[in-house]
C-alpha cells in the first residue's frame, strides 16, 4: 500500500502495529523489567469452599532469596476490591478481598504472596507455604437452593429485574405459548498472553507505577488510587502491548493491587506474571446461565410477551463489573424484534467457582442464543419458517430510533437506526438460503446429518459518555494524537491515525497515536463494551478539526491568501487551485511555537483538544447463517459454510472490520461447540490446563464469507460508526445451536453450550 | 536443584554465554538470561505454541526443553527472521493480510510456518492447516493467517 486512497476513512490500509509485533520487537508485560527487581508468586487455595485454620509461611521463608511473604494479616489496611462504577452497600459485602482472610470461596483464590528474587525461587517458596483448610460443602450449581454466603448473607445478593407492559395480559390472550429450558456454559476470553502486573514506586519522583495496564488504565487509576489511599497524581498506569483483552484483562485483580503495595513496602519492582493454571482459575470466568424462558404469540407468531426467568453463576465473589452482565442481558433480549410485553428477572447467584465477569458481548452472546433458540420454537410450534416467524416479528426501518423502557450498560436502551430486514434480505439473497435448504434436505434423505441455521442480533457499541483527545504536530510535521483511549490489539492506533489523517490532510502513517497512558492524559476511559472506535475516533476528529481550522487560518497570514481558498494535502497547505507557493504543517507548527515572533496572539502550538460526548450508545446489527455437517459416529460437527452480515454503519478500515468479526466468530464458535470450564462434584476446576479447555485451531475454523454494510450509519455520532468488536461472536452460539438442531431433525433438542460431541451422539442414538 | 552452569546457546547465529540451573526452560533462557523477548510464553505446556523456535532447522517449542539440552544446537527465534532492513517474507505477508492482532502468538506462527516451508516448499493445502493447526491463536480466526502462510510460500519459493 502506497498510494494514498481517495479517503483514509473506508480504506483497508496496513496496520500501524505491525512491525514490532512481527519482528519480535513488542513489549508485553513479561517484557517489561527493571533492574533490582523482585518477582512475585501467589499461593491459591485448593479447596473450592473452606475456613481457613492457619497459614504457616515460615518454610518458605526460609529459603534463600525469598524477601517476604505476606498473608492478608500483612495487608490488613487493604480493602476489598472495589466496583468500578463506585460504591454499592447492597452487594459491598460480596466483594473479593486482595487476600483471604476468614474463608476460601474457589479453588485459586489467593492466599498468599511471596516475593523472592528469581521467579523460579518464588515458585519453589509458595509451595513451601502450608495451607490448613477446614473443607465446606461446594455450591457448583447456581440454581441449586440458596445457601448462606456468610453470617446473614446469602449466596443470592440480588435479583436483576427489568420489564415493560402487561406480561400476564400477554399471556392470557395468546394463540400459543413456547417455553424453554436453555443452559450456557462457563467460557472466557482465555487470550494467548496471561495476565502480568508490574509495580514500580520511584520515590524521586514520588509516583507509583503499574505496568502492564490494559483496557481502562485511567478508570483503575482512580479506584487504584482511592483503595491504596494515594492521590492519582502520584500513580499512573502503563499499558504497552496487550496479549488479548476481550473482557477479562485489565480489570483490577488481586495481583495489581499486591504489586503496587509490595513496590511501595519492599523498595524493589515487583513482577508478577500469571501462569497458565493460574489464568484458568484466577481470571474473570463468563457465559454460565440457566434460562426459563416463555414467549406469548398471536396466531400468527407474532410475539406478545417475553417472560423469563434466568440463574447467572457468578462464581464465589462479585468483582470489578457488579451486575453489569446481568444487568446487560436483562437489557438487550430482546433483540431486533418489536415486542410488545416483556419481564426478566435475573438471579445473580454466588457460588464455589472462579468470579465470573465480562467476555465479549457479555449478556448477548447468551441472550441471542436464548432468543433465538426461542424463535425457532415459536416457528416449529406454528409451522412458519424460521425465516418468515422472524420476518413477521423484526422492527422496522421506519420505526427508528425505536426506545425500549429498558436499562443496558446504564444507558436507555434507544435502538438509533437500522434496516434489519433489508440485512436479512442481503444475508439470505447472498448465501442462496433456499437453494441450500433444498440441498440440504435432499443430502439428510440421502442420509446426511446436515443442517442450516440463522440466527439475528442487534449488538451495542459505543458506550459514552464521553472522550478526548488532543492532537499535536510537531515541527517536523509529525501528528501526534494523544487519547485516553486503549489498545487490546484490535488496530486501535490504525484507526485512530486514519480519521486523524483524513480530517487533517496527512498521511496516516505520518500519525503516532499515544494510548493507555495516564501521564499523557489526563482523562480517558479505554477500550471496552466495542467503544474506541466510536468514542476515541470521533474526539480525535474533533480535535484534528481544530487543529487544521487553526493551521489553515496561519497559513492564510503567511502565504497572503484567504484561508477559504486553502487545503491541506499530505501535510502541505495550499491553494485549492494547486497555485504555489505551500507550506507545510511542520513549518506552520514552527510558526506556532511560543518563542515565533510570527505567532502574533495566537495560542502556542499547533494543537488542540477536543471531546466527544453522546447520549446513548448506538446499535449495529447482524445476521449469522451457518451450514452444519455432523458425524453420527462419533458426534462431531463441521461446519461447512459460514456467513455473517453486519452493518457498522461506518467502516473505517474494512479490512479490520473483517478481521473483528472473522476473529470474534472462531471465539464464538469455541463456545458453541469446545470451550467449557468444567467442575466436578467439590468445585475442583476440570479446565485448566489449555488440553482441557479446548480452544479452536485452524482446523475447526472454517472459512468465513463476511457481508460489511453501512445501510445505517448512526445517528449517535458525526462519522456514523458502529462498532464492529462484539459483533463477530455475538450470536454464533445461537446460529450453531440452529444449525445443529436442524441437521438432528429440527426438533428444538439443542439446548445447552457448548453442544458436545456427547450430546449430539445421545441425541442421535436416541433417534 | 542442582547447581548453576555455564551454556553457551548460539541464537540467530550470535553465541551467548550464560550461567543458569539446569531446570530452566529454554524459553526463559531465551527471553530473560539472552534478552530475546521476541519469543512468547503462553501456556508453559507445550500447547499452544507462542514459544516455537527453530531448533536445527525443527520447529519445537522453547517451553517443553530445558536450555542445557539446547547446547550446541543452531537456534533461530523471530528476532532472526529479516535479513537487515529487509523483512522476511513471511514477516511482509503477515503485515499485508492482517494475519495479527495483539500479535502475542504470531512469533510462535511465523517460525512453525517459516520451519515447515523450509523443509516442505510445496505443502498442500490440507497438511498446511495440519501443521498450523499446531498453534492457537486467539484473535484471527486463523483465516488471515492461512492466506499469508500460502502467499508467503510463494514468495519463499520465488526468493529461493
Amino acid at each position: 500500500m502506497t498510494a494514498k486512497p481517495a479517503s483514509w476513512i473506508g480504506a483497508s490500509v496496513e496496520r500501524l502495529e505491525d512491525l514490532p509485533l512481527v519482528t519480535g520487537r513488542g513489549r508485553f508485560a513479561g517484557d517489561v523489567s527493571f533492574p533490582h527487581q523482585l518477582h512475585m508468586r501467589m499461593v491459591r487455595s485448593a479447596h473450592a469452599h473452606g475456613r481457613l485454620r492457619a497459614i504457616d509461611v515460615s518454610p518458605a521463608r526460609a529459603l534463600p532469596g525469598v524477601v517476604a511473604v505476606w498473608t492478608a494479616a500483612d495487608i490488613a489496611g487493604l480493602p476489598p476490591i472495589e466496583f468500578r462504577e463506585g460504591p454499592n452497600a447492597k452487594l459491598a459485602p460480596f466483594r473479593q478481598p486482595v487476600l483471604a482472610t476468614d474463608h476460601v470461596r474457589y479453588v485459586g483464590e489467593p492466599i498468599a504472596a511471596v516475593f523472592a528474587t528469581d521467579a523460579y525461587v518464588a515458585e519453589d517458596a509458595a509451595d513451601a507455604v502450608n495451607v490448613d483448610i477446614d473443607e465446606l460443602e461446594a455450591v457448583v450449581e447456581a440454581p441449586a437452593p440458596t445457601s448462606e454466603f456468610s453470617a446473614g448473607l446469602t449466596t443470592e445478593p440480588t435479583i436483576c429485574r427489568q420489564g415493560y407492559g402487561d406480561i400476564a395480559g400477554a399471556f392470557k390472550n395468546a394463540a400459543a405459548i413456547v417455553e424453554l429450558n436453555l443452559t450456557i456454559g462457563r467460557h472466557s476470553g482465555v487470550p494467548l498472553e496471561t495476565r502480568g502486573a508490574i509495580g514500580r514506586y520511584d520515590a524521586a519522583r514520588d509516583v507509583l507505577e503499574l505496568h502492564g495496564a490494559a483496557k481502562v488504565p485511567h478508570r483503575n487509576r482512580e479506584s487504584l488510587a482511592q483503595m491504596l489511599g494515594r492521590s492519582p497524581a502520584g500513580l499512573h498506569l502503563y499499558e504497552a502491548h496487550v496479549g488479548g483483552g476481550f473482557g477479562v484483562r485489565g480489570e483490577i485483580y488481586p495481583e495489581d493491587i499486591l504489586v503496587l503495595v509490595a513496590a511501595m513496602r519492599l523498595g524493589r519492582p515487583v513482577k508478577w506474571l500469571e501462569d497458565r493454571r493460574e489464568h484458568m482459575i484466577a481470571a474473570n470466568h463468563s457465559r454460565q446461565q440457566h434460562h426459563v424462558i416463555r414467549a406469548a404469540v398471536d396466531a400468527e407468531g407474532r410475539l406478545l410477551g417475553i417472560d423469563d426467568e434466568f440463574f447467572h453463576d457468578q462464581g464465589a465473589y462479585i468483582r470489578t463489573h457488579g451486575t453489569r452482565v446481568i444487568d446487560t442481558a436483562c437489557g438487550t433480549l430482546p433483540g431486533p424484534y418489536r415486542l410488545p410485553h416483556f419481564r426478566i428477572r435475573g438471579h445473580f447467584r454466588l457460588t464455589n467457582k472462579t468470579p465470573a465477569a465480562t467476555y465479549r458481548a457479555p449478556g448477548r452472546y447468551e441472550t441471542n442464543f436464548v432468543r433465538e433458540r426461542l424463535m425457532d420454537a415459536i416457528a416449529r410450534k406454528l409451522g412458519l419458517s424460521r425465516i418468515e416467524v422472524r420476518c413477521r416479528n423484526l422492527i422496522g426501518s421506519d420505526e427508528m430510533p425505536h426506545e425500549r423502557p429498558l436499562v443496558a450498560l446504564g444507558d436507555d436502551v434507544v435502538l438509533d437506526s437500522g434496516d434489519y430486514q433489508g440485512l436479512l434480505d442481503k444475508a439470505l439473497a447472498r448465501c442462496d438460503w433456499d437453494k441450500r435448504e433444498r440441498e440440504a434436505v435432499e443430502r439428510r434423505r440421502a442420509g446426511e446429518w446436515v443442517g442450516l441455521g440463522l440466527a439475528m442480533y442487534v449488538e451495542k457499541s459505543g458506550l459514552g459518555p464521553i472522550d478526548g483527545a488532543r492532537v499535536n504536530v510537531h515541527t517536523g510535521g509529525e501528528v501526534e494524537v494523544i487519547t485516553g483511549g486503549a489498545s487490546v490489539g484490535q488496530g486501535f492506533e490504525t484507526v485512530i491515525a486514519q480519521v486523524c489523517a483524513e480530517t487533517l490532510g496527512v498521511d496516516y502513517r505520518r500519525v503516532r497515536v499515544v494510548h493507555g497512558r495516564t501521564d499523557r492524559i489526563e482523562y480517558g476511559i479505554g477500550a471496552h463494551a466495542t467503544r474506541a472506535t466510536v468514542m476515541t475516533a470521533n474526539a480525535a476528529a474533533v480535535a484534528a478539526a481544530k487543529v487544521r481550522a487553526k493551521a489553515l487560518e496561519m497559513a492564510a497570514q503567511l502565504l497572503q491568501a484567504d484561508a477559504a481558498s486553502l487545503t491541506i494535502v499530505n501535510g502541505s497547505i495550499r491553494r485549492a487551485d494547486g497555485t504555489e507557493p505551500a507550506v507545510s504543517l511542520g513549518e506552520i507548527a514552527h510558526h506556532l511555537r511560543p518563542s515565533s515572533p510570527t505567532r502574533g496572539q495566537r495560542d502556542p502550538g499547533l494543537c488542540a483538544d477536543g471531546w466527544f460526548t453522546t447520549k446513548h450508545m448506538t446499535y449495529p446489527y447482524g445476521v449469522q447463517i451457518a451450514q452444519v455437517r455432523i458425524d453420527p459416529g462419533t458426534g462431531a460437527v463441521a461446519v461447512e459454510k459460514m456467513l455473517i452480515a453486519f452493518d457498522v454503519g461506518r467502516a473505517i478500515n474494512p479490512m479490520l472490520v473483517r478481521g473483528q468479526l472473522v476473529g470474534g466468530f472462531a471465539q464464538g464458535l469455541g463456545g458453541a461447540l469446545f470451550e467449557e470450564f468444567q467442575y466436578d462434584e467439590r468445585g475442583q476446576p476440570l479446565s485448566v490446563t489449555l488440553a482441557d479447555y479446548l480452544m479452536p485451531t485452524a482446523r475447526e475454523v472454517p472459512a468465513v464469507d463476511v457481508l460489511i454494510t453501512e445501510d445505517a450509519p448512526s445517528t449517535c455520532n458525526p462519522l456514523g460508526i458502529k462498532g464492529a468488536g462484539e459483533g463477530g461472536i455475538a450470536g454464533v452460539g445461537a446460529v450453531i445451536a440452529s444449525a445443529v438442531d436442524d441437521a438432528l431433525g429440527g426438533n428444538g433438542l439443542i439446548t445447552k453450550l457448548p453442544i458436545t460431541p456427547q450430546a449430539i451422539k445421545a441425541i442421535i442414538d436416541g433417534q | 536443584m542442582s547447581e548453576p552452569c555455564e551454556i553457551t546457546l548460539r541464537i540467530n547465529g550470535t553465541e551467548h554465554t550464560v550461567t543458569v540451573e539446569p531446570r530452566r526452560t529454554l524459553a526463559d533462557v531465551i527471553r530473560d538470561d539472552c534478552g530475546q523477548t521476541g519469543t512468547h510464553i503462553g501456556c508453559e505446556h507445550g500447547v499452544c505454541g507462542a514459544c516455537t523456535i527453530l531448533l536445527d532447522g525443527e520447529p519445537v517449542r522453547s517451553c517443553l526443553m530445558f536450555a542445557v539440552q539446547a547446547r550446541g544446537r543452531a537456534i533461530r527465534t523471530v528476532e532472526g527472521l529479516q535479513r537487515g532492513d529487509q523483512l522476511h517474507p513471511m514477516q511482509e505477508a503477515f503485515m499485508r493480510h492482517h494475519a495479527l492482532q495483539c500479535g502475542f502468538c504470531t512469533p510462535g506462527f511465523l517460525m512453525l510456518a517459516v520451519g515447515a516451508l523450509e523443509k516442505w516448499p510445496d505443502l498442500g493445502d490440507e497438511q498446511l492447516i495440519d501443521i498450523l493447526s499446531a498453534n492457537l491463536c486467539r484473535c484471527t480466526g486463523y483465516e488471515n493467517i492461512v492466506k499469508a502462510v500460502r502467499a508467503a510460500a510463494a514468495d519463499m519459493k520465488a526468493r529461493a
